[in-house]
């Protein structure tokens, strides 16, 4: 058969257009930062590999968590100009739980239920200018919430 | 379990606009055994995007860590009464939901 070159072009552009939807959505979901293992190889992968503690990113918390398949987080960040908030739980299979970016009509704030395996540290990013800042708070667990 | 019906309020509280919304899912995180002992296969959402009058305000990357049947709070800057939330989601295995509600 022969193949008509105008049809084969056509039919790549198209392919193309229909791909790249799935690929810019793809895109924003940091495959590295949620595979990492570690707080610390997740903080490489978000870039904020030494955040600076800082006393304006507020977590509001229980101390002591009765069922970990659902830990309340709450994070306010009063560091001026912060654009993204990242969560991560040391001592999860997968520490990074979530980033969230805000443009300039959300403030930068959200609430939040986690699961925990056991008792962790709890560790805030938010990121401003550029910079990135770090808080924490141990959460102790009493019953875990990942197993089954 | 497929995706369930959303549940969100947007309420405004002195100048800001407080957005919760309810998300129906399993949140699977490949760990857990069915009671024949096998894997539960990994099935989370991935992503929520909030809009606010069609423009978004807030893009969030989330894990299997978070827990069964989501629920965010979110604050928005502003708003009127009246003025149009969607929160959408998508899951690792591509499906989606939205939903979609006015500023009370």
């Amino acid at each position: 058969m022969r193949i008509n070159p105008i049809r084969r072009s056509l039919v790549a552009v198209l392919a193309a257009a229909c791909l790249k939807p799935f690929a810019a959505l793809a895109a924003t979901w940091n495959k590295d930062g949620f595979g990492a293992k570690t707080a610390a190889d997740a903080l490489k992968a978000l870039g904020a590999g030494n955040p600076l503690p800082s006393k304006d990113v507020l977590i509001e918390a229980p101390q002591i968590a009765e069922n970990g398949a659902v830990v309340p987080i709450e994070i306010t960040s009063n560091v001026p100009g912060t654009t993204s908030i990242a969560v991560l739980i040391d001592k999860n299979p997968f520490p990074l739980v979530g980033k969230f970016d805000f443009t300039a009509g959300a403030l930068p704030f959200v609430k939040l239920n986690a699961k925990m395996g056991e008792t962790s540290e709890v560790r805030v990013i938010a990121e401003a200018g550029g910079r990135h800042y770090v808080a924490t708070q141990e959460i102790k667990v009493t019953i875990g919430g990942c197993g089954g | 379990m497929a995706a369930g019906p959303m549940k969100m309020r947007a309420t405004l509280n002195g100048g800001v606009t407080d957005v919760r919304v309810l998300m129906t899912h399993p949140m699977e995180t490949g760990q857990r055994k069915d009671p024949d002992g096998k894997l539960v296969p990994l099935h989370f959402i991935q992503n929520v995007t909030v809009k606010l009058n069609g423009r978004t305000v807030v893009e969030s990357q989330i894990s299997q860590g978070i827990s069964r049947n989501p629920v965010f709070t979110f604050r928005l800057k502003g708003g009127a009464k009246g003025d149009r939330i969607e929160v959408s989601w998508i899951d690792n295995h591509g499906e989606t939901n939205q939903t979609e509600t006015a500023v009370a």
